[in-house]
């Protein structure tokens, strides 16, 4: 019930807000305010606050109720006298408060409520715009426009405040709170599991999302580098996941189950880099869990030294006077298979660690922990194309591949181009060898659709953690993720560590659990600083880009069992209930491409026949297009090319790709990832009838520009954001994504040599000469491979297209109408012409922005947005513009028109600007996205 | 400080063992060789020698067995690494009691014994190739998967990896460590292959040395007190070419060691010993 309140609000909200976003000035108000009381914080802080992330901070001095102690101190220290009053406090936005029990949280309400009056218009705005921002990235770009701005503007300023963040995320996270005001919900007690064992109670409101959560259990932790950790849940099938901080929790953990795990999600290959004594000793704690249960196995002499340890940093040091230790050593686990001669053997090498402080000993303990093989290493249950049952084990290098305990096999980051998963199957792009003309694709099957997703969210997390530098430019972001919903939102590792090298707070005194008889708090201790350096395994020399496309067409299948069963039919046209057939037969597969061995380093090659379309968009193009584009795609393939194996992923139900390569400079990541399953499952849950109906209708809901990849025709993108570099600088960031969910863009982006493109062409061309299976063949026949000039005369201009279609609960979408389950349904198509300069693989530096600004303007069924960034790259200033033209309408439109005309007004604004991206993407909505 | 992976090469004890009589006519060979007995001995007295009063080794020699033709070659009796020592099941079936006497040897050494009684797994130690930061061992005539997997429960602190050896006896018959994070390797496809394999599958960076002979690139390395870098490896009468290559590692001592009768019988410089390194005890 609630939901769909919340939903509904949130409708008007955004409806509200686009009445407003005309005037911007009033957002940037607001947006000034809240930096401003960001900024308070800050300094009244602990001190705290300035490290924590912009997302953080502004939660908190928005939100009442927010959790942390911070925030209190920052309105006004009174606020802390106050907090002995109880009464209900008066508070500014009227829900969350009321739940609030703790005293900290009354006194926060008094805080609020005087913070409020500064603030109250920015509350009541902003948390439309929080939420808009994720919903835009989902579903309509107009809105986004606004958010974008406003965002902007507020994440300058708190650039200025905060260092190192960077990201453009912070919208995202800010929303949960916020919008929590608004709908008054219940609130929901909230059971977290610490690391030391002991349970953590907290309240949140229904609809809070997982950022909130995990923020409160790390204040009360009194946490800082909080970016290795993360929360688990356990879903309906008893599996871990991750609870996403960008999502509501209730859609996440779809039970009334709210148990969760604090837990260490990113193990840092080196500790002793890490800057405080807390946050090790909290991985301390995870990696006596690992080692006790087993799951991080060592050797005998392994688990007495680290035994030794342990008890040397909560017993310290070892007194003979003692009556036997081993009295109390024994109630204590280090061992799956501890017995009398380990305890001995700790109790000796106990003794010889005295005079180490706990934070020696803890750092000790990591020391030789990190080196141990499986130290970091998320295994997950899979079988190879055999049927051979194996684990996959995703870590900070890499993909590792064992069968019983022995690796056989190893796949670092940089030589995976694309990670995606179908059904239930996983799927590796292997970049080719020095030797190997040809890329590989290595298939692996996973139990059902739900662990493959999981093993595929997990891969792009690790890589966007370890091998980023930031997450995903936060311009660029939007426009690129519209379609896609997950990605890596959180710090990178690089991030990470910059912030936490700022903070200068004292060291937090704690206590180490299970200390009975010491409590040796580190304070004081001195910090031994292990200075590891460079421990990146030497493998990756290329800069890790990243470029994510997860263009899940997520369809949902409402349950994952079922998806085997679900048949998908999509059909070319958005509007009608596309059933997905799915079929499993061709699950794991190692295709090497034969055909062009060119492909793999120049993306201008041409590809083969038309049919290869980016490799992404094959994915998608399958789901939107009817089975019989599957099929016939299929076929074409195997005509067309032999390159490619034909995988069976022409139906996918939900897919998700990752292209791990992205250059670093540029940082811009495309993660498209469709919906994720859960969220769309929950949504659809969540989504209520009303918008069932509107499926049942058919005609999808609004009609973005369409690119219908089945006409060949239409070689340019019809609709869509039109990007226009610079012709010379190149090396952009051309990744990005293309999906967006609702409308079609166009982008024509110029970088020629941007690195960007090489990896993109890389990826897209491999990718389409095995992947064509993917798309029908109209595809491939608007999209060639080849890269093909835009019209624009311009610079060596090479189209690399990505063909994107992602369709969301296609599957599902027939059956819903008639069970009357609400499905939102959505398709998406990208098609993406990129310029074919590629040397820039080279160029893995990072440019420096020098300026951003956001332009939108609206007009009867268009909203044109219009992104322009400059780039300081080596010498050169690169000027890009990126145009997001959104088209909303019925299919009458007449799409190709509509993106000719694009196309040609932005080559009339920027005659000196060359076209270096188009991209399509038509997104249409059987059923109600979420609102 | 026991402390893991610290060390590598840092070896206090070595385990040999006679050369018996019966391996002239007896021993397993990949080709067929006459092969001169008083000079295998004498070349193996040698060997022991080296390691006992040049390198200070303090060794422990196993009287040789009649019976068991190829005992010299203890190595592929018992692969050991820290305080752990597991007793392989060799994959000739005429060796596998040699891991008798070596398995009394080694516990008297007080070293963790673990036994491969599982009898489908088949392991040589000369298959197995320990970096410093894993292991690698060779599927090979000798050794299969199952061999690997005890291996690798054996040594849960480090990664096993399997490569496939597709020429030679056993891995190291084209292989070896030349120091930390060096990896000698012979010229040959095969080796180069398993090369290639190696790095794929290996989180660490490993610096390679290519010798023109698959032979010449089965060596010893050792890390001793007031020695440093030590390495042992073929004489320059028995593959002039790859010597050469020695020469070019710097700031270590270079001893050549003369093989030439053992190597008959697929018997490299690693296989006539196990090199051991007891800590002091706390």
């Amino acid at each position: 019930m609630t939901t769909e309140a919340g939903s509904k609000t949130e409708v008007k909200e955004k409806a509200e807000e686009s009445a407003a976003g005309p005037d911007q000035s009033e957002q940037a108000k607001q947006e000034h305010q809240e930096g401003e009381n960001a900024v308070r914080e800050e300094k009244e802080g602990k001190g705290i606050s300035r490290y924590l992330p912009t997302w953080f901070k502004k939660p908190k001095s928005q939100s009442q109720t927010s959790p942390t102690k911070e925030v209190q101190p920052t309105e006004e220290p009174a606020s802390k006298a106050t907090k002995e009053e109880e009464g209900p406090s008066p508070d500014v936005n009227g829900h969350a408060e009321e739940v609030e029990e703790k005293e900290e949280v009354k006194s926060e309400q008094v805080k609020e409520t005087e913070a409020e009056t500064h603030s109250n218009t920015s509350a009541d705005t902003e948390p439309a715009k929080g939420e808009r921002v994720e919903e835009v990235e989902e579903q309509s770009p107009e809105e986004a426009k606004e958010t974008k701005e406003g965002e902007g503007a507020e994440e300058e300023k708190k650039e200025g405040q905060v260092e190192a963040e960077g990201n453009g995320q912070t919208s995202v996270f800010q929303s949960p709170l916020r919008v929590v005001r608004k709908t008054k919900m219940k609130v929901i007690v909230c059971h977290v599991t610490l690391l030391d064992g002991t349970d953590f109670t907290c309240e949140v409101e229904k609809r809070a999302k997982g950022q909130f959560l995990f923020f409160k259990v790390c204040e009360h932790l009194n946490l800082l580098e909080k970016d290795y950790f993360g929360l688990i849940y356990k879903d309906n099938h008893e599996q871990k996941c991750w609870l996403d901080p960008t999502k509501e929790i209730k859609r996440q953990i779809r039970s009334n189950n709210w148990q969760f795990t604090f837990n260490v999600k990113f193990y840092p290959p080196d500790p002793s880099l890490l800057t405080e004594d807390i946050t090790r000793y909290l991985l301390c704690l995870q990696l006596r869990e690992d080692v006790a249960s087993g799951r991080l196995p060592c050797s005998f002499v392994t688990h007495a030294l680290l035994g030794s340890y342990t008890l040397q940093a909560e017993f310290g040091d070892y007194e003979p006077d003692q009556p036997r230790p081993l009295d109390f050593i024994n109630q204590l686990t280090f061992a799956p298979n501890q017995n009398k001669e380990m305890e001995e053997k700790i109790l000796e090498l106990h003794k010889s660690h005295r005079g180490m402080t706990p934070a020696q000993a803890d750092l000790q303990f990591l020391e030789n922990a990190k080196k141990l093989s499986m130290y970091g290493v998320d295994l997950h249950h899979a079988k190879d194309s055999e049927g051979v049952d194996i684990m996959l084990g995703v870590c900070a290098n890499g993909l590792l591949v064992y069968k019983d305990r022995l690796r056989i096999n190893r796949f670092a980051w940089p030589k995976i181009l694309k990670i995606s998963y179908k059904r239930n199957n996983f799927y590796i792009k292997i970049r080719p060898g020095e030797t190997e003309q040809f890329e590989s694709t290595v298939g692996f099957k996973l139990q059902n659709h739900r662990s493959a997703k999981r093993l595929w969210k997990v891969c792009v997390e690790n890589h966007s953690f370890f091998r980023l530098n930031a997450p995903e430019p936060p311009n660029k972001a939007r426009f690129l993720t519209l379609g896609s919903k997950f990605r890596y939102s959180g710090r990178t590792q690089a991030q990470t560590r910059l912030a936490s090298s700022l903070i200068d707070r004292p060291a937090p005194s704690f206590d180490r659990t299970s200390s009975k008889r010491i409590s040796r708090s580190l304070d004081g201790a001195p910090v031994i600083s292990v200075t590891a350096a460079g421990r990146d395994g030497a493998e990756n020399g290329r800069d890790p880009h990243l470029e994510l496309h997860s263009d899940s067409k997520v369809s949902v299948s409402q349950t994952e069992a079922a998806s085997a069963e679900n048949t998908i039919s999509e059909t070319k046209e958005p509007e009608k209930m596309t059933e997905i057939e799915i079929e499993e037969t061709v699950v794991i597969q190692e295709v090497s491409k034969a055909t062009k061995a060119g492909l793999v380093t120049v993306p201008p090659s041409p590809p083969p026949p038309p049919a290869a379309a980016a490799p992404p968009a094959e994915q998608e193009t399958q789901q939107q297009e009817v089975k019989v584009q599957e099929e016939v795609v299929t076929v074409e393939e195997t005509q067309q090319r032999k390159q490619e194996s034909v995988s069976s992923e022409s139906e996918s139900e939900e897919e998700a790709e990752y292209h791990p390569d992205v250059p670093v400079s540029l940082c811009q990541t495309q993660i498209p990832e469709e919906k994720e399953e859960e969220e769309e499952e929950e949504e659809e849950e969540d989504v209520e009838p009303e918008k069932e109906v509107e499926e049942q209708v058919s005609p999808p809901v609004a009609l973005p520009a369409l690119a219908e990849v089945s006409h060949p025709e239409d070689e340019t993108s019809q609709e869509g954001v039109c990007r226009k570099e610079d012709a010379d600088e190149n090396k952009e960031q051309e990744h990005e994504t293309e999906e967006s969910t609702d409308d079609v863009m166009v982008t024509p982006d110029e970088a020629p040599d941007s690195p960007l493109l090489s990896e993109e062409t890389e990826k897209t061309a491999p990718s389409e000469e095995k992947e064509p299976r993917v798309n029908g063949e109209a595809l491939l026949v608007e999209v060639d491979p080849r890269p093909q000039v835009i019209c624009c005369s311009e610079p060596p201009v090479v189209k690399t297209e990505m063909v994107t279609i992602s369709d969301t609960f296609a599957a599902q979408k027939t059956e819903i109408a008639t069970k009357e389950v609400p499905i939102v349904h959505t398709e998406t198509k990208t098609i993406t012409y990129e310029a074919a300069q590629l040397d820039g693989n080279g160029d893995g530096e990072p440019g420096v922005l020098m300026t951003a600004q956001t332009i939108t303007s609206e007009s009867l069924c268009t909203t044109t947005t219009t992104h322009i960034t400059k780039t300081l790259k080596g010498g050169l200033s690169e000027t890009r513009i990126e145009k997001r033209i959104v088209i909303t309408g019925d299919c009458d439109i007449d799409h190709d028109q509509a993106l000719a005309q694009a196309i040609k007004e932005a080559k009339e604004q920027h005659p000196d600007m060359s076209v270096t991206r188009v991209v399509v993407h038509k997104e249409t909505e059987l059923a109600e996205e979420e609102d | 400080m026991a402390g893991l992976m610290a060390g590598f090469g840092h070896y206090t004890h070595a385990l040999v063992r006679g050369v018996p009589a019966s391996l002239t006519r007896a021993a397993l060979r990949m080709q067929p060789t006459e092969v001169d007995l008083d000079m295998a001995r004498r070349e193996h007295e040698a060997y022991v020698e080296l390691l006992r009063a040049r390198l200070g080794l303090e060794v422990v020699e196993l009287p040789a067995d009649e019976s068991l033709p190829d005992c010299v070659f203890v190595e592929d009796a018992a692969v050991v690494c820290g305080e752990t020592a597991l007793i392989t099941r060799p994959g000739a079936e005429s060796r596998r009691r040699e891991t008798d006497a070596v398995k009394r040897a080694l516990k008297d050494l007080n070293l963790n014994i673990v036994e491969m009684t599982d009898e489908n797994a088949t392991l040589d130690g000369g298959d197995v190739l320990f970096t410093g930061q894993e292991f690698f061992v060779g599927l090979s005539k000798r050794t299969n998967q199952r061999g690997a997997e005890i291996l690798a429960d054996a040594f849960k602190d480090y990664a096993v990896s399997t490569v496939p050896v597709m020429a030679g006896l056993h891995l190291k018959s084209f292989c070896s460590m030349g120091g930390p994070g060096l990896i000698i390797i012979g010229s040959s496809e095969p080796a180069q292959k398993a090369l290639k394999i190696m790095q794929q599958m290996s989180d660490y960076r490993y610096d390679k040395l290519t010798v023109p002979d698959d032979l010449a690139a089965n060596c010893i390395y050792m890390n001793l007190p007031n020695k440093g870098h030590v390495l042992l490896h073929c004489t320059e009468k028995e593959f002039p070419e790859s010597v050469k290559m020695f020469e070019k590692l710097k700031d270590y001592m270079l001893i050549p060691v003369c093989n030439s009768e053992k190597v008959k019988v697929d018997g490299a410089l690693t296989c006539c010993s196990v090199l051991i390194n007891q800590k002091a005890n706390i």
